[in-house]
């Protein structure tokens, strides 16, 4: 009977119908799927904004493996409130448009409890906004200013890594005393080249010195040889900064020029991110000094909690992957993720957060931080959070290649690296 | 029923649509959807040039960040009123499209292509050139002020959806009068053979000239209407990715109709957006698609529609 039933009802038609409806609904809908389990009972699920393709994507890739890293981390411990971590990476494609659709996919499709993640300042600036309109807590490890200019919104916090205006006021006092007081800059002419060309130049005037040429390099250069020319004879000290594809070319180009000779170096080590030193060509760069977020080699004062960190994410003592040597790490900024997502599991558990409605406590929780002391948590060392401007603040590196390796030879306080507030986030409604 | 009935019946029915997917579909689809009729209302104008004129443009990123930063910058400088600094985004898409028109129209075919993309290129670089202004690739956030329109807060998402389902009806509608006017079948006619049309007596240049006017300043609207409704405003928007993006999507829904550049971006939207669920490799799914429709339907979907049996299709 029932398959009688079945045969005079179930046509291919029909069935080729029900198909269809369903695997719509199921591409419409999975936001509501996961809505029905989403919450409070579940793990907690954070938003990873990565840029696997782009122009970030050498960051990203190293982003993503931290991520990973730190959220195993954080479940071996018990997770977050009793509740396991699940991750749900997307990629951005380092592009604003595409970050800010990420961020909504997040909140309306995954139902996640918060994003973390983005790292170029354009992709943070274009999703935050976003972001804010969906009260989404967004934890961006971006190193621009944006955050702690009062660009941004209160729902968009930068705890994990340092931003560039304290970067660079903190190596001023040290280039002025040490490298020279004549400084020639060549930056990236865009955001964040020009905020490198403005903080530096007045803080080294503030340390007796002072920029006598500014170069800016259009980021669509693939060829530099013809910028280097424009270097004032009486040059000291030619101050470097270059991100993206061409930084190899643009660092070789460089030493073909100088051929060993010329002002003394001092370069943020963006322009050599995930760049092996030891490449044909860099030889030059002996002696050359680096602004390092975190060293990428380990030092002889290596803490127990950088080399703790260090082998949870796979690098080895040259800063490169475990697996493959060839694979040089952006050890300097990816640190960030991992105290970003330590953060962000400090700030749920005093919160107590236990779903989406304790999104505004949570913020609210990581606002009250204050120290961060050196700890498996913060590997990089101690910082120092500001809850008004969502900033956090730390100790900044200088390196020296020697041996074809960077080794400190100075690090500042965090009181070097502080500057006025900007910004009051907690005086903004949620 | 004639045949203006049924397009005046199909595109008032396309908007009556999407007003009830509002109340339908869950919340990640009505902002998708919001986003999705901005972008379809900068194919719209892309497809005026392109579809209808014939004209292909390599540089329409630069008429869409004219509407983007003149609304934008003018907010950001001089906290001018938001309607007036929309109506300045447009009035700046109307400026460089005039200039952009008047100089690129002495060339014509892949010249024309050239001229076109090297005048996007320069605006991008403009762009960046004055960062301390502009803020450059790191682009800006509109204020909250700057988004309120006659008391309305447009980044709330219900008066974002409607607000976009307005600009995309007036330019839907308003785009299906014009192609069924006598400018219209004008900008056809230049399309389809612009020595008869001269033949004909029609002044050509001028024809293509206004097309391109109403083309980027159509464009430059949709940039605006992209800066007050998602609030950035950014370098990224003038680069050429976004000139080849309306290409694209017009390609994709169908050059030449009027509901193809909605359905253009509807399509690529929602294959990057569910491939990337997937995969990593989702621009080039979305390439393997643009192939297969290439060669199987080249003239888009709805030109494949208008092909199989609705002749009437506008």
């Amino acid at each position: 009977m029932s398959n009688r039933v079945s045969k005079s009802t179930i046509t291919r038609r029909t069935a080729l119908k029900t198909l269809a409806g369903s695997t719509g609904a199921g591409l419409l809908l999975p936001g509501l799927a996961g809505g029905a389990f989403a919450q409070e009972s579940g793990p907690i699920k954070l938003g990873f904004q990565v840029h696997r393709t782009g122009i970030g994507s050498a960051y990203g890739r190293w982003y993503e493996r931290v991520a990973t890293a730190a959220i195993a981390r954080i479940n071996d411990m018990g997770g977050i409130n009793g509740r396991q971590v699940e991750m749900i990476a997307e990629d951005d494609g380092t592009d604003p448009r595409r970050g800010a659709e990420v961020v909504e996919r997040f909140a309306n499709l995954h139902n996640v409890d918060a994003v973390f993640g983005p790292l170029f300042s354009h992709v943070v600036i274009g999703a935050a906004p976003r972001a804010g309109e969906l009260k989404m807590p967004y934890f961006v490890v971006s190193e621009g200013h944006h955050v702690a200019s009062g660009a941004l919104n209160r729902y968009t916090l930068q705890p994990g890594i340092t931003d560039v205006k304290s970067q660079v006021i903190s190596m001023a006092p040290y280039v002025a005393e040490n490298v020279g007081k004549k400084v020639t800059m060549i930056f990236p002419d865009f955001a964040f080249g020009h905020d490198h060309r403005d903080f530096f130049t007045d803080a080294i005037a503030a340390q007796g010195g002072e920029v006598i040429q500014q170069i800016a390099v259009p980021p669509t250069e693939t060829t530099f040889t013809r910028y280097f020319p424009s270097i004032p004879r009486e040059t000291e000290v030619v101050y470097h900064v270059m991100v993206g594809p061409g930084v190899l070319t643009f660092v070789r180009e460089m030493g073909e020029f100088f051929g060993g000779q010329g002002p003394a170096l001092f370069g943020f080590i963006d322009s050599l991110e995930a760049v092996d030193i030891a490449s044909p060509g860099l030889e030059f760069l002996e002696d050359s000094y680096f602004w390092e977020g975190m060293p990428r080699y380990a030092q002889p004062d290596q803490t127990p909690h950088e080399a703790a960190y260090r082998a949870a994410v796979g690098v080895d003592e040259n800063g490169a992957s475990i697996d493959d040597p060839r694979d040089v790490s952006t050890y300097a900024h990816m640190f960030g993720v991992w105290e970003t997502l330590a953060v962000m599991k400090a700030g749920m558990e005093a919160a107590g957060y236990q779903g989406p409605d304790d999104r505004q406590s949570l913020i609210e929780a990581v606002e009250a931080m204050s120290d961060m002391p050196l700890s498996d948590d913060h590997p990089q060392g101690d910082k120092v959070f500001n809850g008004r401007t969502h900033q956090v603040f730390g100790k900044q590196s200088i390196s020296r290649v020697q041996d074809g390796k960077l080794v400190r030879v100075h690090q500042t306080s965090i009181e070097d690296t502080l500057y006025e507030d900007e910004v009051d986030y907690t005086a903004q409604s949620f | 029923m004639t045949d203006r009935a049924k397009s005046y019946t199909l595109h008032v029915g396309i908007v009556v649509l999407l007003a009830v997917l509002f109340f339908v579909l869950p919340a990640y689809h009505v902002g998708n959807l919001a986003r999705i009729m901005v972008l379809a209302v900068y194919a719209i104008g892309y497809n005026l040039l392109f579809g209808y004129t014939g004209l292909l443009s390599l540089g329409h990123a630069l008429f869409f960040a004219a509407g983007m930063y003149g609304f934008g910058m003018s907010i950001h400088l001089w906290g001018t009123p938001t309607a007036l600094a929309l109506v300045l985004g447009g009035l700046s898409g109307l400026v460089v499209a005039g200039i952009v028109g008047f100089l690129a129209l002495r060339t014509r075919d892949v010249a024309f292509m050239i001229v076109t993309l090297m005048f996007a290129q320069a605006g991008y670089l403009t762009i960046l050139y004055f960062g301390p202004t502009t803020r450059g690739d790191e682009g800006f956030v509109v204020s909250d002020a700057g988004r309120t329109l006659f008391g309305l807060d447009l980044s709330d998402e219900a008066t974002r959806y409607w607000a976009a389902l307005v600009l995309l009806a007036t330019a839907l509608l308003g785009t299906a009068a014009l192609v069924k006017s006598r400018l219209g079948r004008a900008l056809i006619a230049v399309r389809e053979n612009e020595e008869r049309a001269q033949m004909l007596g029609y002044d050509t240049t001028r024809l293509k000239y206004i097309a391109v006017v109403l083309s980027g300043t159509l464009s430059a609207v949709a940039g605006a209407a992209y800066a007050i409704l998602f609030g950035y405003v950014g370098g990224t928007f003038a680069t050429v990715q976004y000139s080849i993006f309306p290409l694209l999507w017009v390609l994709l829904g169908g050059a030449g109709t009027t509901i193809g550049p909605l359905i253009g971006v509807i399509f690529m939207f929602y294959l990057i957006d569910i491939s990337s669920g997937f995969t990593d490799a989702y621009m080039f799914i979305a390439g393997v698609a643009l192939l297969i429709l290439c060669l199987f339907a080249p003239q888009g979907i709805a030109g494949e529609i208008r092909r199989r049996g609705l002749k009437w299709l506008p």
